[in-house]
Parts: C-alpha cells; structure tokens; sequence
C-alpha cells in the first residue's frame, strides 16, 4: 500500500484533535483575478479535519470561485492551497491522482454524466481507480445510493428522468463513491424545497459523522448554518471571516449583521432554537 | 504482513471459527479483502466469531465487507455469526451501512434480446423517418404561414437579427468558403488536364472547369461547407436555448418562437447563400485558372475566352438557381432539429450531428433532382 497516505485513524485522531494537527485545507494569501477584477485577496483559510465549514457571501464575492480553487479547476493567480498538507500544484501526476481520490465534489446541480445511468454515475470513479470484483462494485455502488437515500427504482434512471432533490442526492453518492476525506458541496440545498432542504441537511450530518468526513459547504441556506455547520466562513471585503456561528452572530461588520440578523437570519435563528429542522431521519 | 494491508486470518476452536480482521479494511484493499472473505469456508464450525480488534481504518466499503460476511455465512440464520470487538469510532458506520446495505434493485434499465427485436427495430427506425419526414413537411408549412404573416407586415420582421445572422453566415464564412473552393478548383484542372493531354485537348481543361464548377461544384460545396458551419449553429444555439427554457421564455413572453428564432436565420440564409455560392464559383475558377497557367501555360486571356465560348449563359444561373433551395433545406433542418433539443446537454449534441448529416443528405438528394428536372428541360 502507499504509505505517503496517512492512515485513515490517524485523519480521525486529527479530527478529533482538531488544533495543533496538519488542518484538511490551509489557504494562505490567496488571490483570484479575473482580468483587472480582483474577486479576493490576502484570502487565508483553515478548515480542520471532520469538521463542516460553511461559505457564505454575497453574490459575485467568489464563493464558488473559492471552492473550485481549492478543488483545482481554477488557478490562483496568487498564494498557496494545500490540502492534508500537500500542495496540488506541486504534485506530480500520481500523487496528484490519489489526492484527487480522497476528495468528493458535489456540483451544483449534481453534475451528473448524463448519457449514464444514476448507478453507472456511482460506478464511474470506482472503475476509473479501483480494480474491483464486478460484485463489489454493484455492493458498493447500491450501498452509497441508499447511503443517500435514493429509492430503489432510482438507480436505473438517467440524471433527466429524476427531480433536482434526487440528482443533488445521485451527485452526492458519486462524490462518496470513493470514501473521500473530504468534500465539497456546493449549494448543496439551492432548489430545493424546504422539507427536501432540511432532510439533505440532516443527510450531509449523519454522513459526516457515520464516515468522519471533513464537509466545505458553499451555501446561501441559513438553516443549512444553523443545523449542521461548525464553523463558516463569511467572504467579506475579499477576505475570508472565519467564526463560530456565535461568533459572527456578534460580529459588528455591517454585511455579517445584516446576513444573520435580516427577517431569513432571525427565522433561522428561531427554528434552529426550537430544534426545528426537521426531527425525522431522511429517507 | 504490513500494517499498511487489510488481513484476514482464521483459527478454528472446536465448533467455533475465529476470523480475525486487521489493517486497513477501506476501498483500496477491498479487491483482495473480497477474494479472500470469499475464500473462507465455515467447514463444520457451528458458530463463527468475526474479531476486528486488530482493524485500524475502516470506510465503508471494509463495513459492507464485513456485514456481507456475517450475512453470508450465517446462510439464514442457521449458524451465529457474531462480530467483536469493534472499535467505538466505527460504530456509526457499522450502523449506518448495515442500515443501508443488502438491498436489492436494479442497476440497469432492463434491456432483453428477444427474437425478432432486429426486425423490430428496423419496423420502429422507419416509422420514425417517415413521421419525422411528415413533421418536417408541417414545420415547412408552418414557416411558410409565418413568412407570410411576416412579409404582409414587414414590421415584424426583426431586422437587428437578420443582419447579425447574414454577417455570421454570411461575411464569416468568406475564408473558409473561398480557400476551399480555390483548393477544389486546383485540384481538378490538375487533374482534368492530365486526363485531356492524353488527346492533345488541354485546352478543354477550362471547358470542363467552366461546366463543371458554374453548373454543379460550385455551388454545391458552399452548400456543404454552409450546413457544416451554419446549419451546425443553428441547431446548436436553438438547442442550448431550448435547454435553458430559453425557448420557453418566449413563449410565456407572447413572441413566437418560430418568428424570432427561425424567421431571421432562414432569411439570413436564403438572402447570403446565392452570394456565396457566386462566391465560390469566382473562387474555383480563379484556383483552375491558376493552375492552367502553371502546369499547361494558358495565360489567364486565353482561359477567359475559351471560359466565355464554352459555358452558355444558363450555365452560372442554373448552378446559382440551386442556391436559395440549399438554403432553405440547411435553414430549415437546422432550426427544426435545434427546436427538437429535448432538456440534456447530450441531446444539443446529438441533434446538431442530426442536422448537419440530414442536411447534406438533403441537399445532394435536392441536386440530383435538380439535374433530372434541368435534363428534362433540356437545359
């Protein structure tokens, strides 16, 4: 086995750690332009291992921008992104790779091929990097679409003949297919309805904590921050204001007051304190 | 054996059967974790003990392992299958896999081979040619009442559109149109002359230039070239609109979709086509002059005159006659397959790659009519 990849306990030692241990994601001075637009600037950030770290920020502020930058689809112009300590860009094409297997994306409208089947989206990262038993591979694959919460009839589907809801859930079981470390979720409850909404949250929890995954989660839902996030990170004056969600709840910055104390801030307030999410598991 | 693998190892205790796990059971040792629980054997053993004592990373993939053999060997419950000794951490895990594990559904739509489905299918694949010949005779009709309606209000033509349409269509397809037919016309006074000095008649290069290019070639690769590149276009900027409910939009909004997106671009073309196709006609004979002045010293007088004997005055116009017609069919297969573009990415693809074959296809079914109809008249 490679032995470069730090053991899967010791990714949980860090997690339960959290200080003081190799942090899932460190941006330091990071920069992205776009022509003679700067979208941010001096940007650094920490996500530590297994925690969920929600993104917000005002349109145009570069949220998805940041996420595709650290993903790697996007080069900064400027500053470093390492993630587990290593920096993608240095990496050679191997190494790159088997980073690039302990990470999960979840676009945002699932991005699911759409000429494949719901399962054969599954099996793709599967059969590009593992040499598995045909079996195993239908176990696994039918595995992750009840993980998620797809009913049975789903997985024979193509990504059109299925409904918003249940192709974010389809995108999420490929971003798991291959047990990532870490993933991405972009948007993950836009167009959603509520109840939808609130059961996806529910799922990225119970995920996260059954798989200890580390969660970075581009969001514009205030309950998804309420219900499942640790920390976030507000995108403010091209820059990244990382807090506890008590934190910026005190935070004077007149973006961030208006962002959690607006009528959608204090609603989501109020149904988080009543534990109003939704009590049911998703299903 | 390395603590980085996933190992199993049994011991037999009387009637009890051990299987102790260890290392890493996560996906990548699952392929040989999987032959090896595969392997084991209950033998006589009464109840087995699965130990994970000794597994230090476990995803879940390594969890389905496990519980597929507890499920496995305890062949209904005929035997207890325990497991022990699993580490805290992974407990939410166990938990969460067995929850979802072990259902059974259907990874792939359902497709049978039956007897006979060839010729079903070819059955099916000819209904739909002729149902789709039927719609796009409905569509042709439709625009007809369109522009119609249009040319008895001319207000209603979009004007903005047309001349950005005649520009992309037109003006845009200048180089490649010209540098094609300027190759084309090389290539067969090259070829024409080699023939012809076998008879001494070398002269006749440009006769077989002037017929051959004004009548048929000219005209016919602009058209090609134009569904390639325009009717491509069309199909594919329809399409992504029709994706992007675009299509739609219009719709609700009170605007014929048929009006605002295929009325400028079959005008567009119908006006630029005739153009390009003199266009290429210059440029073929300009590429067979060049060339009869290079390899069979006719100076470009000489070629002009022996040009003007051998082509009559229909000669240009029934090739150019062919033009407005092969635009009609890249406009309208174009348009029609682009409105077609079911909701998928994939779906622009196919329907563009539809409409650039059926329009060829069109287009060389329309000249061969052409020449029976121009042989008939006798022309």
């Amino acid at each position: 086995m490679d032995t470069t990849e730090p053991a899967r306990d010791e990714a949980e030692n860090d997690a339960r750690n959290g200080e003081g241990s190799v942090p899932a994601i460190r941006l330091r001075e990071l920069e992205a332009r776009f022509g003679r637009r700067t979208i941010f600037q001096d940007l650094d950030l920490d996500v530590r291992r297994g925690e969920v770290m929600g993104v917000v920020g005002g349109s145009g502020t570069g949220k998805s921008v940041l996420l595709r930058t650290i993903v790697g689809l996007n080069r900064p112009t400027a500053g470093t992104v390492e993630i587990f300590g290593e920096t993608p860009a240095d990496l050679d094409q191997t190494a790159r790779r088997r980073l690039d297997t302990r990470l999960g994306v979840l676009f945002q409208d699932g991005a699911l091929f759409s000429s494949l089947t719901v399962a054969q989206n599954v099996q793709v990262p599967l059969r590009e990097n593992l040499a598995l038993s045909e079996s195993l591979i239908e176990d696994i694959t039918r595995l992750k679409l009840a993980m998620v919460g797809l009913p049975g009839d789903a997985a024979a589907k193509y990504p059109s003949e299925l409904s918003g809801g249940m192709r974010k859930r389809a995108g999420l079981a490929r971003a798991l297919a291959l047990d990532p470390e870490l993933i991405f979720l972009d948007e993950p409850t836009a167009g959603l309805d509520p109840i939808s909404a609130a059961e996806f949250d529910i799922l990225i929890g119970d995920l996260q904590r059954s798989l200890s995954l580390t969660v970075l989660m581009v969001t514009h839902d205030l309950d998804s921050l309420y219900a499942i996030c640790d920390r976030i990170a507000v995108l403010v004056d091209k820059r990244a204001r990382v807090g506890t969600l008590e934190e910026l709840l005190r935070d004077p910055h007149p973006w961030i007051h208006a962002y959690f104390h607006g009528p959608r801030g204090r609603a989501a307030e109020v149904a988080a304190r009543d534990g109003g999410t939704l009590p049911t598991e998703a299903s | 054996m390395a603590e980085a693998e996933g190992w199993i190892r049994t011991a037999q205790e009387n009637d009890r059967l051990i299987i102790a796990a260890g290392g890493r059971w996560v996906l990548a040792t699952s392929a040989e974790l999987d032959r090896r629980l595969r392997a084991v054997s209950p033998g006589s053993a009464s109840s087995i003990v699965i130990d994970l004592a000794e597994v230090v990373a476990l995803d879940t993939a390594g969890a389905w392992l496990v519980l597929r053999t507890q499920q496995a060997l305890a062949a209904g419950g005929r035997r207890s299958v325990g497991l022990e000794n699993i580490g805290a951490r992974y407990l939410p895990l166990m938990h969460q896999v067995e929850e979802s594990g072990g259902r059974r559904q259907h990874l792939l739509p359902p497709s049978y081979y039956r007897f006979g489905d060839f010729t079903a299918r070819i059955g099916r694949i000819t209904i739909g040619l002729v149902k789709r010949g039927g719609e796009l005779l409905g569509f042709v009709g439709l625009i007809a009442i369109i522009a119609f309606r249009a040319l008895r209000h001319p207000s209603r033509i979009r004007f903005t559109s047309l001349i950005n349409h005649m520009e992309q269509t037109g003006v845009d397809a200048l180089p490649i149109v010209g540098l094609l037919s300027f190759l084309i016309g090389v290539v067969m006074a090259f070829q024409g002359a080699d023939q012809l000095r076998r008879f001494g008649a070398e002269i006749y290069t440009v006769n077989l230039l002037g017929v051959a290019i004004l009548r048929e070639l000219g005209v016919l690769l602009a058209a090609i070239i134009i569904a390639g590149r325009s009717g491509s276009a069309f199909t594919a900027q329809i399409g992504t609109m029709k994706v992007n409910e675009e299509v739609d939009a219009l719709q609700v909004l009170g605007m014929d979709p048929v009006e605002v997106l295929v009325l400028p671009r079959l005008m567009a073309l119908l006006l630029t086509m005739p153009l390009i196709a003199f266009y290429s006609n210059i440029m073929a004979l300009a590429g067979g002059a060049l060339m009869a002045w290079a390899t069979l010293d006719i100076p470009f007088s000489v070629f002009l005159q022996q040009l003007q004997g051998a082509i009559s005055g229909w000669t240009f116009w029934l090739g150019v006659l062919k033009a407005p017609f092969f635009a009609g069919i890249i406009a309208l297969t174009g348009c029609y397959e682009g409105l077609r573009v079911a909701r998928s990415a994939e779906s622009v693809g196919r329907q563009t790659t539809r409409s650039v074959v059926e329009s060829i296809f069109l287009i060389i079914v329309a000249d061969a009519l052409f020449s029976i109809l121009f042989s008939r008249l006798g022309i």
